[in-house]
């Protein structure tokens, strides 16, 4: 039992802070062990949650009356400054939107450890002796807190559309940016050797630029794996940054979150087809810059609603595969009113989730659930791809690269090796689009010219109610 | 040298820990818990309040006050923001269907 030796050797670290203290954080320690348990589980995961913030409120009560803690008011101030911010950005967001605010929160983390590191290094310096280590994480929080900082940035304007979704490469990123990492590397002997704020504060400069020349060759499909990568970032500056302090649950936390956000990236990745190294250089290499912004021009086939409805309606199996683009058009409930329709009419209906769909992994579900779809007729990929064949209609609403063949037959395409949903097996394929432009990956999709394919332009909700009222007139 | 050593333990074991509890977790799952791991790290807020209680001039006050603003909005707001996604996920056969083994 690995928690049951951690939760002893945490008790033994802390040393020279009173004992009910070191229990109290020990008490927060096994609250975030168990809160990540609880959370990988969807039976557990909100008292998980819920847990997890609790041992968060314990530790920070406990830090305020066992450290001797100084201008009380203003500090207090500030955290209901912090409150107000956090639950406000928290209860407005849009649950379209949640993949860029866990970017924002994971960004103003790293951006914290990394000022905490600044100030330590102020301490540090005053020491006639400080420790080796302890210099050592310290540049290493105030490196890779301000990587994580820009780098989140950069994957909230991306996402937010602040900015082109696309890879951002110019002749000389790549120099550049191995130009960074080697200014950190020899800034960060330079800490270890002459402590000052000075050395510190160019650090963390350095630190930002890296974030930025980090995060913006990514293409837009992969920026999920960059949020999962920086929060594990963050974790270990959060980590690096209790060892600087001595602070025990600062270093049990900021481990947990650093293996458990590096182990999460992998799983990211691997469900996606894609390894870390090729998400974060691939564009470097000039791979994904296959890629077409423009709308294409060739000639497809589109139908109007009650076309389509009629072939809904008289269906015997039909899937839906719902993506980004009908959470964006707030369409979801309204897919659901005619998904409802159809099963009335004993059309058999399920939703084809693929693992990646929305834009982070699992946000699909977070979406359909918002609209109160039942989870029965929710189908994981693996369960559902053997059924396309069986398929009378797809439905594919506001999705596109999830369904894109080129995932299996160009090695060129930026998603080649992604597994896809085999919508291109059904009988007929119905796409829902606003437009011809390129999913969020920016490549064409050759299923939409295939003569199995109808297309239905329009804003998703338009034509969900255009579908849903003529499918009722049947 | 104890105290180092003892802190590499809590760390090692720490990383142990971290890929051992959320090994078995299901791609629905990704966004809320990636979401709630964030929340955790927002504890650098106890980090933060000690270093802004022990700031001997303003400048290093100031920097204190918005390492504590910032962690703070990592913390509450990441806890706030999971327990809304969460929130979505309780319907009773909803649970019942995706009850993971050995959770």
């Amino acid at each position: 039992m690995a928690e049951v030796a951690l939760a002893a050797a945490a008790e033994g670290a802390s040393a020279g802070l009173p004992g009910w203290v070191q229990l109290g954080y020990l008490v927060a320690a096994i609250c975030f062990i168990v809160a990540l348990k609880g959370l990988s589980s969807p039976r557990t995961a909100r008292r998980g949650n819920l847990l997890g913030a609790a041992g968060a409120v314990l530790a920070c009560a406990i830090t305020f009356v066992a450290y001797d803690v100084d201008n009380l008011a203003l500090i207090l101030l500030a955290v209901a400054v912090g409150t107000v911010g956090g639950v406000y950005g928290a209860r407005r967001v849009q649950m379209t939107q949640m993949p860029q605010l866990v970017a924002l929160f994971n960004g103003v983390g790293g951006g914290a450890a990394a000022l905490v590191a600044l100030l330590e290094l102020e301490e540090l310096s005053a020491l006639s002796e400080p420790g080796l280590v302890a210099l050592m994480a310290t540049a290493f929080t105030v490196l890779v807190g301000a990587v994580s900082f820009s780098g989140s940035l950069v994957t909230f304007a991306k996402l937010q559309e602040l900015m082109t979704t696309r890879p951002v490469v110019f002749t000389g990123l790549p120099v550049l940016f191995a130009v960074a990492i080697l200014a950190g590397l020899a800034l960060s002997v330079v800490l270890v050797v002459e402590p000052t704020n000075l050395v510190g504060i160019v650090l963390g400069v350095v630190g930002l630029a890296l974030g930025l020349l980090l995060v913006l060759p990514v293409g837009g499909a992969d920026v999920p794996i960059v949020i999962s990568l920086l929060n594990a970032f963050t974790g270990l500056t959060v980590a690096a940054g209790g060892y600087v302090l001595g602070n025990t649950l600062l270093l049990v936390a900021g481990t947990l979150v650093g293996a458990a956000g590096t182990f999460l990236t992998k799983l990211m990745a691997d469900a996606m087809g894609r390894s870390l190294f090729n998400t974060l250089f691939g564009a470097l290499k000039g791979g994904s810059t296959l890629g077409a912004t423009q709308a294409s021009d060739r000639p497809v086939r589109s139908a109007a609603a009650a076309d389509v409805a009629i072939l809904l309606g008289y269906a015997q199996r039909v899937i839906v595969v719902p993506g980004y683009g009908l959470a964006v058009a707030q369409a979801q409930h309204t897919l659901r009113d005619l998904v409802d329709v159809l099963l009335s009419r004993d059309v058999r209906v399920d939703y084809a989730i693929h693992p990646v769909a929305g834009r982070m992994p699992g946000h699909m579900n977070v979406l359909l659930a918002e609209a109160q779809v039942p989870y029965e007729q929710l189908k994981e990929m693996d369960d559902v791809n053997g059924e396309f064949k069986q398929a009378d209609v797809v439905l594919v609403v506001g999705a596109n690269d999830v369904v894109n063949p080129a995932a299996r037959t160009s090695p060129g395409a930026p998603i080649y090796g992604m597994p896809i949903l085999n919508a291109d097996q059904a009988r007929q394929i119905v796409f829902l689009k606003r437009s011809m432009r390129p999913g969020f990956a920016g490549i064409e999709n050759e299923l939409l010219f295939d003569p199995k394919t109808t297309l239905l332009f329009g804003d998703a909700r338009d034509s969900l109610s255009k579908l849903l009222a003529s499918v009722r007139n049947l | 040298m104890s105290q180092e050593i003892a802190l590499l333990t809590v760390f090692v074991l720490s990383v142990f820990t971290g890929v051992e509890v959320i090994s078995k977790v299901s791609s629905t799952l990704h966004t809320p818990l990636m979401s709630g791991a964030n929340a955790i790290h927002g504890v650098i807020l106890v980090g933060a309040v000690i270093v802004a209680g022990q700031a001997e001039t303003t400048g290093a006050l100031v920097v204190g006050l918005v390492a504590v603003v910032l962690a703070t909005v990592n913390m509450v707001g990441g806890f706030v923001v999971t327990d809304r996604m969460l929130e979505m996920f309780r319907s009773p056969q909803r649970t019942q269907k995706k009850e993971q083994h050995g959770g």
